[in-house]
């Protein structure tokens, strides 16, 4: 990986998209199990559908993990300093996620040369499901 | 309606022991394949001391120990109408493989929108290492859907 530095970025510049396969109940089993969500909202169809949900539904943070790899793919995860998420929609099955990250603004925060990203989960269908920020620091 | 007396309400203290083959499993889960995740080697070549924890795995700490959800079915709130409004990280120091992490919690707020069809239940978390060094501040809103 080529750590970008603060003098080669500018203000607009995109971060390589990151496009992850349609989600499928198998990586919702491997995530509850691995993040310790066992919601089974999201697991269990038995259970959503007696909750008034059509089908189980991805965890909003298998969406936020995705844009941490979005992220940490860019520069090294030790000079990520903040790191927001609003999620917006559902992720239902089938939906094929694209993360994409644009820098907006650079700035100083507490002495370090940083860089303000905006961040963006959409589906195949153009619909957003999580927008987000970070902070990550460059030298 | 969640009674508002929650508010200010501490969920109590959740350590996490930060284990490398639930890291390799995480990074499994959500489709890492950089090294750096799932080889020692690779993370120390990267200046780790260790497997490093991803930047949201921090928030597993909470829905291990089940103080998340015992605090949720205290207030009375199914687990069928909960969503994840937001999420935020602030990071203080890296966390690895072989750390211990303590995530303690507070209900900062509960508050409701579209005339209480909505609420939402505000935690803002502190997360320290085994050395007492604060390692992520984490705030976090879910939405309840009634």
């Amino acid at each position: 990986m080529t750590v970008p530095s603060f003098d080669s970025v500018r203000v607009g510049d995109t971060l390589p998209d990151l496009a992850l396969p349609p989600v499928d109940r198998t990586t919702l089993a491997l995530f509850a199990g691995a993040s310790g969500d066992h919601n089974p909202i999201h697991i269990d169809l038995d259970f959503a559908r007696r909750a008034g949900m059509p089908d189980v539904f991805a965890h909003g943070m298998l969406g936020m993990a995705w844009l941490g790899r979005l992220l940490s793919g860019w520069a090294p995860q030790s000079q990520l300093r903040r790191f927001d998420a609003r999620f917006q929609g559902i992720t239902h099955l089938g939906n094929a996620i694209r993360c994409s990250a644009r820098i907006v603004e650079k700035l100083e925060v507490g002495g370090e040369c940083c860089v303000r990203i905006q961040l963006h989960s959409t589906n195949q269908f153009g619909q957003t499901k999580i927008s987000g920020e970070a902070l990550v620091a460059l030298t | 309606m969640i009674d508002r007396k929650w508010i200010g309400h501490e969920l109590g203290a959740s350590q996490l022991s930060i284990e490398r083959g639930r890291l390799k499993f995480f990074a499994k889960a959500i489709g890492e394949t950089n090294p750096l995740y799932t080889d020692e080697s690779a993370a120390r070549a990267a200046g780790y001391a260790d497997l490093p924890a991803p930047p949201t795995f921090l928030f597993a700490a909470e829905l291990d120990s089940g103080a998340l959800f015992a605090t949720l079915d205290r207030l009375g709130v199914p687990l069928g109408k909960l969503l994840h409004g937001e999420q935020r990280f602030e990071y203080l120091a890296p966390v690895v493989a072989g750390d211990r992490v303590t995530v303690s919690s507070r209900i900062a707020d509960i508050y409701q929108k579209k005339n209480g069809a909505l609420e939402f239940i505000d935690i803002e978390s502190l997360a320290v290492n085994q050395h007492g060094a604060p390692v992520a501040r984490l705030r976090s809103v879910t939405v309840v859907r009634h």
